[in-house]
């Protein structure tokens, strides 16, 4: 089975050990990875930002791109979400690729989701000494059902609890570009998410999606918290989560 | 009511920065959520009722015009006089001319939203006539001389201490801090005004076209005094409340006063059916009830139609992410959180109401627990879209998405452009990897964050690396 890893562009530009630890958990599981080398945005911020037509070419570059994958895994909920749910929709247009489209939405998995619930495995490579608590990024939870998933692996994590905050769910205020349009808002938003997830006084907040990682760590840093860290659940699951690990080494070249 | 959305970004920033707002909205936050929660447990089928709700609010959306008619047939031979208003004003001046023609000088009022969409309460007063909102909260907000900040509790920016003052200067007694006692003193303020009032205006929830009756939905019983204790009734409301049976009713009474207060029901129910009958103990002479457009059938055939559906719950506000922290007053207009968000561009005009569809973060919070099932998200994104086409956005906005976008379909450029902006954001980051200002609009971003900054090389050059290492 040929799985297309689609490593989204902020893993791309802001924190490639996110992709790499994709990369080790679906290897370890047995698939065949391949990350297409022309892949860059899926088009989520057209979309959101009401510029349709820009969606619209980056979904179908997107289409081409994994046309020969059985399955397209992204370590993202609201990436995962925008090919699932609304690539239908943004490409209702175009009656020619309704079967593409339809195809990639089914074939389309949230990390996670796909560990659990097509590759069915047992056990996770990583280990991690400490708790953590999980934060459920809107996407995936609300477009993708991703709840269960990530606690399930994190479960199998050797040396790992986990502590739920009170409020796992509510929106960390990242919102794409509602962060850098409405500031005050998005940080007023984010700062109850640090405070929930601070009172459990956890090692690490763990998380599906890298864009409410960057609001939340950026938050707790600005709040003074330099010690709880921000992790994404692939890089927990698959054990790169040492920070003094050298990226270049880490790629074997 | 005055618009001023358009003020949205510099009005939620003073409601952040409000100590008093803010006390309020910690002290709301949550109990409404945590209620609603608790009480859908009752039903074990609450989606399948939603579904069921959402299809009966379209059906009657889609067979408007046959129910309406039916409706009026039927109010109409009960004895309802029934007008039709095209806009806020026509609704005003048929109140106004109702009330000169029953030389009527004291109205007693009980909640009304499209009220506050025409300014009601203005009108009457500028006419020369004495209005008293006699629901608890919009008789605090008519005495605060305000405007609602929740579509359901009015006056949920308030304090009690708040209202403590208030009630002490504007009743002329001692203060009390206690809710009970201020209910108790606002009831027995009111209680005169019931008596001699010679009009009563509601709203109604619903519109029932196989009996042709107007219902509302109250708690304080302040709406069942207010349609039957003086001699003429005027319920206004839209276009889009007429549902086809008394047992569409039911269902979505199920759902409303859940999603609403998590009520399993609320204390009263009011259905009027025509005026006072002969043998009748009680009720008003003369009954008017005024059909009001101002906007809806406009939506009615747009591609937001499923705002229609709204059921006035404020579920979509109370869980709001944005609108538990700015209150409602920011939103700029009648209606504020997410349905907010998309009525009042529709109704308003989308450019008077440009931040309302882009100030929501997408979580669709609001859309899982509207309980008539409005894509509330997909929505306010139609609306971006409308503001593109139209080109109200900012050029930077623009060209900024236009240019990444473009750079997006073209992997080689795009891909030194991120090597580029890897390289730079490790190099301007700190010790511990974080950026602590960034220019242009990234300045919004390190104004109450910093940005763990890019390590230096991008994953697909990394990748590209890792592959060239394996294969050697």
């Amino acid at each position: 089975m040929k799985v297309g890893l689609f490593v989204t562009c902020l893993v791309d530009l802001m924190r490639p050990s996110i992709g790499f630890a994709a990369l080790k958990l679906l290897e370890s599981a047995g698939y065949e990875v391949v990350v297409p080398s022309e892949q860059t945005c899926c088009g989520q911020p057209g979309y959101n930002s009401g510029d349709r037509r820009a969606a619209q070419m980056l979904a179908k570059k997107m289409l081409a791109e994994f046309s020969g994958c059985d399955y397209v895994v992204v370590p993202s909920g609201s990436c995962g979400g925008m090919i699932r749910a609304h690539y239908p929709e943004l490409l209702a247009e175009f009656p020619e690729l309704g079967a593409e489209v339809e195809a990639i939405a089914r074939k389309t998995f949230e990390l996670t989701d796909f560990l659990v619930n097509v590759a069915r495995i047992d056990s996770v490579p990583g280990q991690f000494s400490g708790s953590v608590t999980y934060h459920d990024s809107c996407s995936g939870l609300r477009e993708l059902g991703v709840k269960a998933q990530p606690r399930a692996l994190l479960g199998k994590v050797p040396g790992l609890s986990i502590r739920e905050m009170q409020k796992p769910e509510e929106c960390c205020g990242f919102g794409g570009t509602f962060a850098v349009k409405y500031g005050d808002i998005s940080t007023r938003i984010a700062d109850l998410k640090c405070e929930d997830a601070q009172s459990v006084h956890a090692d690490a907040i763990v998380l599906g999606d890298l864009g409410c990682m960057l609001n939340i760590e950026g938050r707790l840093r600005r709040r003074g918290d330099s010690k709880t860290r921000v992790l994404h659940v692939a890089e927990v699951l698959a054990g790169m989560t040492d920070p003094s690990s050298d990226m270049d080494r880490r790629t074997g070249s | 009511m005055q618009i001023t959305s358009n003020d949205f970004k510099q009005a939620a920033s003073r409601k952040l920065a409000d100590p008093k707002v803010q006390k309020a909205l910690r002290n709301a936050k949550g109990k409404l959520v945590v209620a609603r929660a608790k009480v859908i447990l009752e039903l074990d089928n609450f989606e399948e009722i939603r579904e069921d709700a959402a299809r009966i609010r379209d059906f009657g959306l889609l067979n408007m015009d046959v129910l309406l008619e039916e409706w009026e047939k039927r109010a109409t031979a009960a004895g309802t006089i029934v007008h039709w208003a095209e806009t806020a004003k026509e609704v005003n001046d048929l109140v106004i001319e109702i009330a000169r023609q029953h030389q009527v000088r004291k109205i007693i009022k009980s909640k009304s939203m499209l009220g506050e969409e025409t300014n009601l309460n203005h009108a009457l007063e500028e006419a020369g006539l004495d209005v008293r909102e006699t629901d608890l909260g919009e008789y605090i907000i008519q005495q605060f001389g305000e405007t609602p900040s929740h579509i359901i509790a009015p006056a949920v920016h308030k304090s009690m201490d708040d209202i403590a003052d208030l009630f002490a200067e504007k009743h002329k007694r001692p203060r009390l801090d206690d809710i009970t006692a201020l209910t108790h003193e606002a009831r027995e303020i009111l209680r005169p005004h019931f008596l001699d009032a010679d009009m009563g205006i509601s709203g109604a929830n619903f519109l029932v076209a196989e009996t042709g009756s107007s219902m509302i939905v109250t708690n304080e019983g302040n709406g069942r005094m207010t349609t039957t204790m003086p001699r003429v009734h005027v319920a206004i409301t839209g276009v889009e409340k007429v549902v086809a049976t008394l047992e569409d009713v039911s269902s979505l009474l199920r759902l409303l006063t859940r999603s609403a207060t998590g009520q399993s029901i609320s204390n009263y129910l009011s259905f009027t059916t025509g005026p006072k009958r002969a043998g009748d103990k009680d009720g008003p002479g003369e009954f008017h009830v005024i059909i009001v457009d101002a906007g809806r059938t406009k939506i009615l055939a747009s591609e937001i139609r499923e705002a229609l559906r709204c059921i006035r719950c404020g579920a979509c506000m109370n869980h709001c992410p944005v609108y538990q922290n700015i209150g409602g007053h920011a939103y700029g207009w009648v209606y504020p959180g997410p349905i907010g968000s998309i009525l009042t561009p529709a109704y308003k005009g989308i450019e008077n109401a440009i931040d309302l569809p882009n100030a929501a973060t997408l979580c669709n919070q609001c859309g899982v627990v509207c309980p008539v099932k409005i894509p509330l998200p997909d929505l306010m994104r139609k609306l971006r879209e409308q503001q593109v086409e139209k080109n109200l956005r900012p050029w930077t906005e623009r060209a900024g998405l236009r240019v990444w976008a473009w750079m997006a379909a073209r992997p080689r450029v795009y891909g030194a452009f991120v090597r580029v902006a890897s390289r730079m954001g490790k190099l301007l980051g700190d010790r511990s990897g974080l950026l602590h200002r960034l220019p242009g609009a990234g300045a919004q971003w390190t104004s109450g964050r910093d940005l763990p900054a890019p390590k230096g090389k991008t994953f697909r050059e990394l990748y590209a690396r890792h592959r060239g290492g394996k294969s050697s």
